[in-house]
């Protein structure tokens, strides 16, 4: 199914590539797949994890949709939302109403938070002739309960997607885009680990733009084009620059302007991790290998998710694993970035800075729409954090 | 406009079974404040999709963070709540109702008739129709340091519930959290007393839906939004599967069919409304805050509310739903996953829609809750889509439901009135 060229590309190219891509909010690119062989079909998905193994085995492309950024003026988006609802969801009623969104043959909308799931519902009712699927992700973990649960729902999906595309699913094609996927997944965690390892060598906004190609491109592309950067990259000579390391949460579903994230590194941070893009990191391990592929799918869901805001993962030990997470990265502080009115990032907040403040790690917060402007506070406020912690280590907490 | 439809009385008479509430109320705050002399264990858990009958077949004392939210927005103690909540790290933007109930943790958790709520034994997370409900709970158990147990209510999606959605829910209830029950309360499962409780329910709920679907007469004899407040709060709660609740019901509905064959219109904090003039269907939830002067502005123009979504959050009944003796699982499945905000945005329309038909609405009106994304994402697009279905005028109201900062009485007032001469207009034939 892939489109590869094959070309190398400079590192330089690799991420105007990447650019030019972030900057499609067309979907030019999605369109040009779709012309390249008859019958092809594309469907959208919402942040933060849809199985794109099972889209795409089912001859669909799997669309990752992360709102407008400050690319798609909102002219008929505010209309259908109230100024205290989250910036995302106007955005992508906005393209969809403005016929940017016009070649994906559906809508996928994960059960991440209010917001998303009831954008199922307007989509439904603004456009009934397209396929909507919500997916409400199992949260009892258990595989007679839960995971049965869930098989159910990845049947029901891979049924639609048939239907779609007019073609039926083998195992064997659905073990080859497991693997094509666990490639993938391997690739990012390679970029991370190389980032986390000699941040100068990998700027966060190239790792982004990355992975922001993998929601638009299909994954034989998007293979590549990692495989292109991690071999370019190490000889790219760059500058080691005393800035701290932080880890970055809150930005999993409306993402920050770009400026916004140049931003955080200019102003003396090195982000060694973060939530962006999640569906690429969502599964921490590779699906294992084996007869029953739907099944193993599962199987990876209920063992293998990352920890989430909207996941559930028993009483109390979110804290925990963010600490042990902040641990393995070698993070000095946390950075709060999380968009406004966003429920889910907002009220992790408050658990998560009671568990630093008790470990004696430093952290600041702020909030962002995906078409904020001005960085300016955030330089400022940023600044201050990474020059504290250079100072004296853990700094009290810096808030606005 | 001064008070055009309320008859001028010297004093206001509580009805029956208002008395009857009041009582049942304050029974309930105090066992909740003995329960731990008393050797009962709390537990936390919210109203839309709750298990009251098979906690009370437990002998488990239920306590709802969402009516203690209310209480306090409606004592207005919440402003200093949120504050303090904000204190420690929650955002200005965030839901009200988590942070008034944080707050009130934090300052000693005294609930409305001034004794201590104790802290929870267990956290019941039912999460029907909210995902805020998943963070509210996973904040309270850092704080307490508490037992938490899940029960997932999958979203109607497709406005439908599928036998894969209905099984999963009774695989939960059976397989894990009935044995977490049993081990947490130390007590055995008890089928056949959950059936009797869930006989009961269906009782009560039948009369529940007969007051509510009083409001079809000329003049309604009940306000469906504010009144319906008094008429939705035991059985939403800890009563629902109790004789007292089946008495209540039964007082109440009697009381109503009597105003009904009186002709008599509904009663406000005021007294009866003597001249109803504007019917209109209402979605959205409460502003607590100010619920006397919001209701006020209503019923001084003459505006009752014949139907209302948020009168669906605990239990959607008029479309038929009762819970079921013979089926207990699967019926309380069904309860939860029947909830008003789990069913999708087209059904929501629908149901709407019909309301406005049936009970011979003038209008629409959307009160949008700024804490609440569940029920206010997409209420934009709802609204045009009821005005294109059924002609009707809609109107849209802006507040909160416990943080005053955004209630602004000139502001609802001015729309309110605009919005009542639009449906005059119409009436009048000036606007098509
Ligand atoms: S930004 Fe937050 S609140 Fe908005 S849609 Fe995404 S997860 Fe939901
Ligand atoms: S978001 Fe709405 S439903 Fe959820 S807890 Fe807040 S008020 Fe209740």
């Amino acid at each position: 199914m892939s489109t590869s060229s094959n070309r190398s590309r400079t590192l330089e190219e690799v991420v105007q590539y990447c650019e030019s891509l972030y900057e499609d909010t067309k979907l030019q690119c999605v369109q040009r797949w779709k012309a390249a062989e008859a019958g092809r079909r594309a469907i959208g998905f919402m942040p933060v994890y849809v199985p794109r193994e099972l889209i795409y085995a089912a001859g669909v492309l799997p669309v990752g949709l992360m709102g407008g950024s400050d690319r798609v003026e909102i002219i008929k988006g505010d209309a259908y939302y109230q100024s205290y609802i989250c910036h995302i969801p106007r955005s992508t009623i906005e393209m969809a109403l403005s016929h940017y969104l016009d070649d994906l043959d559906g809508l996928l909308c994960p059960s991440i938070c209010d917001v998303i799931r009831n954008l199922s519902g307007m989509w439904k009712l603004l456009f009934p002739d397209r396929l909507c699927r919500y997916l409400d992700f199992p949260q009892n973990f258990t595989p007679e309960v839960g995971g049965a649960y869930y098989r159910r729902e990845l049947e029901e999906l891979l049924a639609d997607l048939e239907r779609l595309s007019g073609r039926k699913v083998s195992e064997g094609e659905l073990n080859r885009c497991i693997e094509l996927y666990n490639h993938n997944r391997e690739l990012v965690e390679q970029l991370y680990d190389l980032r986390a390892k000699q941040p100068w060598l990998v700027p966060t906004i190239e790792s982004y733009l990355l992975l922001r190609a993998g929601n638009l491109l299909p994954v034989e592309e998007h293979n590549e084009l990692l495989e292109n950067y991690l071999r370019e990259v190490p000889g790219s000579h760059r500058r080691q620059m005393d800035n701290i390391r932080v880890f970055l949460i809150g930005s999993f579903c409306e993402q920050p302007p770009l400026g916004l994230i140049r931003t955080l590194e200019k102003a003396g941070c090195y982000i060694v991790d973060d939530d962006f893009v999640l569906t690429s990191r969502w599964l921490t391990r590779p699906v294992e290998p084996g007869p029953d592929p739907l099944g193993r799918l599962c199987k990876a869901y209920l063992e293998t998710s990352t920890f989430h805001s909207s996941k559930y993962e028993g009483p109390q030990p979110k804290p925990k694993l963010l600490l042990e997470q902040i641990a393995r990265r070698r993070a000095d502080g946390v950075v709060f970035c999380a968009p406004s009115f966003c429920d889910p990032a907002l009220l992790d907040q408050p658990m998560y800075m009671r568990a630093l403040d008790e470990a004696g790690i430093a952290h600041t917060s702020f909030k962002y729409a995906e078409n904020t402007g001005q960085f300016q506070n955030i330089r400022e406020q940023v600044g201050t954090f990474s020059d504290s912690i250079k100072l004296w280590g853990a700094p009290s907490p810096v808030r606005t | 406009m001064a008070q055009a439809g309320i008859s001028q009385q010297a004093s206001v008479q509580k009805d029956d079974s208002m008395l009857r509430q009041k009582n049942m109320l304050s029974d309930y705050y105090r066992r909740v404040a003995s329960a731990h002399e008393e050797g009962k264990k709390i537990v936390y858990t919210y109203v839309p999709g709750n298990l009251a009958e098979l906690f009370l077949s437990f002998d488990l004392v239920p306590v709802y963070p969402e009516i203690n939210s209310l209480q306090s927005g409606m004592r207005k103690k919440s402003a200093r709540y949120i504050q303090a909540a904000e204190k420690i790290g929650h955002s200005e933007d965030v839901c009200s109702y988590v942070k008034s109930d944080i707050g009130m943790m934090l300052e000693g958790n005294i609930g409305p008739t001034g004794e201590r709520i104790p802290e929870p034994d267990l956290l019941f997370l039912s999460y029907t129709g909210c995902f805020t409900f998943l963070k509210w709970f996973e904040n309270l158990a850092q704080h307490y340091r508490a037992q938490m147990i899940l029960l997932q209510t999958p979203y109607q999606g497709d406005g439908k519930i599928t036998e894969n959605m209905k099984r999963y829910m009774v695989r939960q209830l059976r397989e894990e959290i009935i044995p977490q029950l049993e081990s947490f309360s130390g007590k055995k499962f008890d089928e056949d007393r959950l059936r009797e409780m869930l006989a009961r329910s269906a009782r009560a709920e039948e009369d529940l839906v007969a007051v509510l679907q009083s409001a079809r007469h000329r003049p309604s004899p009940i306000d469906a939004y504010f009144g319906a407040v008094y008429y939705i709060a035991p059985i939403f709660t800890a009563f629902r599967g109790t004789q007292e609740c089946v008495d209540y019901y039964a007082s109440l509905r009697a009381e109503v069919e009597e105003r009904v064959a009186l002709g008599l219109g509904p009663v406000t904090p005021e007294g009866p409304l003597s001249q109803e003039r504007y019917r209109l269907v209402i979605e959205g939830t409460q502003c607590w805050t100010h619920f006397r002067e919001f209701w006020k502005m209503f019923y001084d123009e003459g505006a009752v509310a014949v139907a209302s979504s948020y009168s669906k959050v605990g239990g959607l009944y008029d479309t038929g739903f009762r819970h079921d003796p013979n089926d207990p699982l699967g019926t309380l499945a069904q309860y939860c996953m029947g909830c008003y905000t789990n069913l999708n945005l087209p059904t929501r329309v629908e149901l709407l829609e019909q309301y406005i038909r049936e009970y011979q609405a003038d209008g629409f009106l959307v009160n949008s809750i700024k804490s609440c994304n569940s029920f206010s994402a997409g209420q934009l697009l709802m609204l045009r889509e009821l005005e294109k279905r059924t002609g009707k005028p809609g109107g849209f109201i802006e507040s909160d439901l416990v943080d005053p900062r955004y209630f602004s009485a000139a502001n609802i007032k001015t729309r309110l009135e605009s919005y009542l001469q639009m449906i005059d207009q119409k009436r009048s034939g000036k606007v098509q």
